[in-house]
């Protein structure tokens, strides 16, 4: 062995040379592999603290039984999350399917998945056209793109109730122009949550698009117009393809928040059309039961999680039906 | 009208005898591929242009910032021919190529294909494909997917696809590679399979971009072959983009040579190389010896031209430059020779330079008129001593060595 050594540093300085470069990738990449643990440990320090102990408590809560004036009391019980798909009748204890949480989770699927398409379809035109404008003007349009950002949620969501008031700016117009003879009613319908939800998540399903827009090779358009794809097939068979992760990102981040708004649908629902996100506020306030909005929430979280797999095993799949 | 009409009437000669030179074999490959084309079938027809460009003119950006990247340019490119756009960086060969592509549209004039005005047709609906110069692969797609594209946008039936799929991976030698993503292949690969891809819907004309510019010296040789075997095989039109003078007159049928928007001139590589018309042509293509020559008469467009030294000669002059006191004369290097004892020499000097390359000798010699001239001998053995610098000597060439420029 030593004597192998000697050799080898006794050879020639390249031979040297070749020793001490297969020592160091080593060296470097146990340094590296502490150094991302040091890197990561602050992010994991505020995800353990921020997301991973709220959630506990919220899940131990579920399991508990409600304070008389709110709270919790420590005692264990599955009733809240019997309650949040059974219902029992105050009577007669007969079992029903509790009809009131199951349309409202089907309507929050529902208006979340509506606003999530309106966006890609509102969305995908708006971040094309950006993508495609002069790179000087790009920063311009994204900006214009944001404001939205800088004025509170409620003012917005307001403003749009404003709108579509019965005697709001819409109506006014259409009563005016003599197109209708009553003021339609659209506040305090789907429609007007819908509405205010893809208004107020548009941004999110843009800024994603675009991002993977800008750099798609608008030469693989061109060799698709030149392999004699119409406009449409282009757009289908490259464009879409090209930007699917833009379009996943968009998609979540929009459809996740829409599962648990509280504030659109509060304002523009009127408090009759709830959504997951209400439901879940009433237990925690006039309803006093702490342990089922816990589990409401817990169920939020699930609904959100089996449609973002859902989706990503569709989505990730689609491509291979073609080839 | 008329004028254009005759310019089809190219002599059908030309075309016929690139046919018949083309082997048996591949001929009946290219028809198992894509049927007979129409000129062998149709017997005794004439010559006409694949592709046309009538006083195309185009402009990109308005008033101070306006490029006119193609200025008023006419050419017209034979069926069934390599026709090479020759040219530095930014003379406006890609620019061309789109407009025949389609991607963009002439400022003025018009596109021709096979005599029909194509200029207002978008491109998935002219019968042309294009090989980029950034090869522009679907990332999202396999290879063979990528080849079977433009079929199945024409919607041809799946099993036509695929079997033209096939047939294309054999044609460019990338069988075993058919199931790959684009991602996982070589750039030499990923060359092969924009051809393959764009040669699938067996276009009428086949436009390449610089297609090997990216490759390394030794895949662009083998590519340049394959490229040549390629186009005997289908017999499509190919419109090949290069700046590579080399490449240029190796592979072409027809060359044209550009230079800030506009042709300067087309011809055969040989025409091209040996009859440059223009100082530009000379000095873009091959090594040239530039000299001003005095015009001492001229009759029935030939030129007798007298050389500082003195010496005389005849050439041609070219049209409308009878009245010329002087001109502009090339004389390529290896055209020329260093005199030997007994000859007469057309020009003298003084020996200054020699340089070795091994297959031939440059000699550069220094004219007493003060302009240096370059002479290049084939190195043979036992050829004649090497001269030494300093020397004085003397230069020979015929005249069919000397071209006038159109200055
Ligand atoms: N889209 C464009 N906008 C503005 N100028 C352009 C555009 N395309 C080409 N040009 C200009 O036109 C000229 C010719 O370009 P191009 O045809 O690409 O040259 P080549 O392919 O011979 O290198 C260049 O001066 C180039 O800057
Ligand atoms: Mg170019």
């Amino acid at each position: 062995m030593a004597e192998a050594d000697a050799q080898t540093t006794g050879h020639t300085s390249t031979g040297r040379a070749d020793g001490r470069a297969a020592a160091l990738p080593n060296l470097t990449r146990r340094d590296e592999v502490r150094r991302k643990w040091l890197l990561v440990a602050p992010a994991l320090v505020v995800l353990a603290l921020a997301a991973s102990g709220p959630l506990l408590i919220v899940l131990v809560y579920s399991f508990l039984t409600p304070g008389n004036y709110g709270g919790v009391v420590w005692e264990f019980s599955g009733e809240a999350w019997f309650k949040v798909v059974f219902h029992r009748d105050i009577f007669d204890d007969t079992l029903g399917f509790a009809d009131a949480h199951l349309s409202i989770f089907w309507r929050s699927v529902k208006l979340s998945f509506l606003t999530t398409v309106l966006a890609f379809i509102f969305g995908f035109p708006t971040a094309y056209f950006i993508a495609t404008r002069p790179e000087k003007y790009r920063g311009l349009w994204l900006f214009l793109i944001t404001i939205p950002f800088w004025t509170n949620l409620l003012i917005r969501t307001f403003a749009i109730m404003e709108v579509i008031r019965a005697d709001g700016v819409i109506n006014q117009i259409l009563l005016g122009l003599g197109v209708i003879e009553q003021p339609i009613q659209m506040l305090a319908t789907d429609f007007a949550i819908l509405l205010g939800m893809t208004y107020v998540y548009l941004p999110l399903m843009v800024l994603p698009l675009y991002a993977s827009m800008e750099k798609l090779d608008f030469r693989l358009v061109e060799a698709a117009y030149d392999l004699y794809a119409t406009r449409f097939q282009a757009l289908k068979r490259v464009i879409i393809p090209t930007v699917k992760p833009g379009i996943i990102a968009g998609s979540i981040l929009v459809f996740v928040p829409s599962l648990g708004a509280y504030v659109t649908p509060r304002v523009l629902g009127g408090g009759k059309h709830l959504m997951l996100g209400n439901l879940i506020e009433l237990q925690f306030g006039q309803g006093r039961n702490w342990p089922l909005g816990a589990a409401l929430s817990i169920t939020l979280l699930l609904i959100v999680m089996v449609a973002l797999l859902t989706y990503i095993r569709t989505t990730g799949n689609s491509e291979g039906g073609h080839g | 009208m008329i004028t254009i009409s005759a310019a089809f009437a190219e002599p059908e000669s030309i075309v016929s005898e690139r046919k018949s030179a083309q082997p048996l074999a591949f001929r009946a490959f290219r028809d198992t591929l894509f049927g007979p084309s129409e000129t062998e079938t149709g017997g005794k027809r004439l010559a006409k242009a694949a592709v046309e460009a009538r006083h195309v003119t185009k402009a990109f950006g308005d008033g101070p910032e306006r490029v006119l990247a193609l200025d008023n340019v006419s050419v017209e490119i034979r069926e069934n021919e390599f026709f090479t756009l020759l040219g530095p960086s930014g003379c406006g060969k890609t620019t061309l190529l789109r407009l025949i592509a389609g991607f963009d549209h002439p400022t003025n004039g018009s596109i021709l294909l096979n005599g029909e005005d194509i200029s207002h047709l978008p491109p998935f609906k002219r019968p042309v494909n294009t090989v980029f110069q950034s090869y522009a692969l679907f990332p999202h797609m396999s290879v063979a997917d990528n080849i079977g594209f433009g079929l199945e946008m024409q919607g041809k039936p799946k099993a036509e696809v695929a079997k033209a799929v096939d047939d294309m991976l054999r044609l460019v030698r990338m069988e075993e590679l058919k199931n790959r993503k684009t991602s996982q292949i070589s750039g030499g690969q990923q060359q092969r399979v924009a051809l393959a891809r764009a040669l699938a819907p067996h276009p009428k004309v086949l436009l390449l971009d610089e297609p090997l510019s990216a490759l390394d010296l030794k895949l662009r040789k083998e590519m340049q072959i394959e490229l040549k075997r390629l186009q005997n095989e289908t017999g499509i039109t190919f419109v090949f983009v290069t700046h590579d003078q080399e490449e240029a007159l190796t592979m072409s049928d027809r060359i044209a040579v550009m230079s800030a928007g506009h042709i300067l001139q087309v011809g055969s590589p040989r025409e091209i190389y040996d009859r440059p018309s223009e100082r530009f042509v000379a000095n873009f293509i091959g090594d040239t010896n530039l000299m001003e020559v005095e015009v001492v008469s001229v009759s029935n467009g030939r030129a007798r031209l007298r050389f500082a030294s003195g010496a005389e000669t005849e050439a041609d002059m070219p049209e409308g430059m009878s009245e010329a006191k002087s001109v502009t004369v090339v004389v390529r290097p290896e055209h020329a020779q260093l005199a030997g004892t007994g000859d007469n020499g057309v020009l003298s000097g003084q020996l200054e330079n020699v340089v070795y390359f091994g297959t031939d000798t440059h000699y550069h010699v220094r004219l007493d008129e003060g302009v240096l001239f370059t002479v290049r001998a084939q190195n043979v053995r036992g050829g004649a001593e090497e001269r030494q610098p300093g020397a004085r000597t003397d230069i020979v060439f015929s005249e069919l060595a000397v071209q006038v420029l159109r200055d």
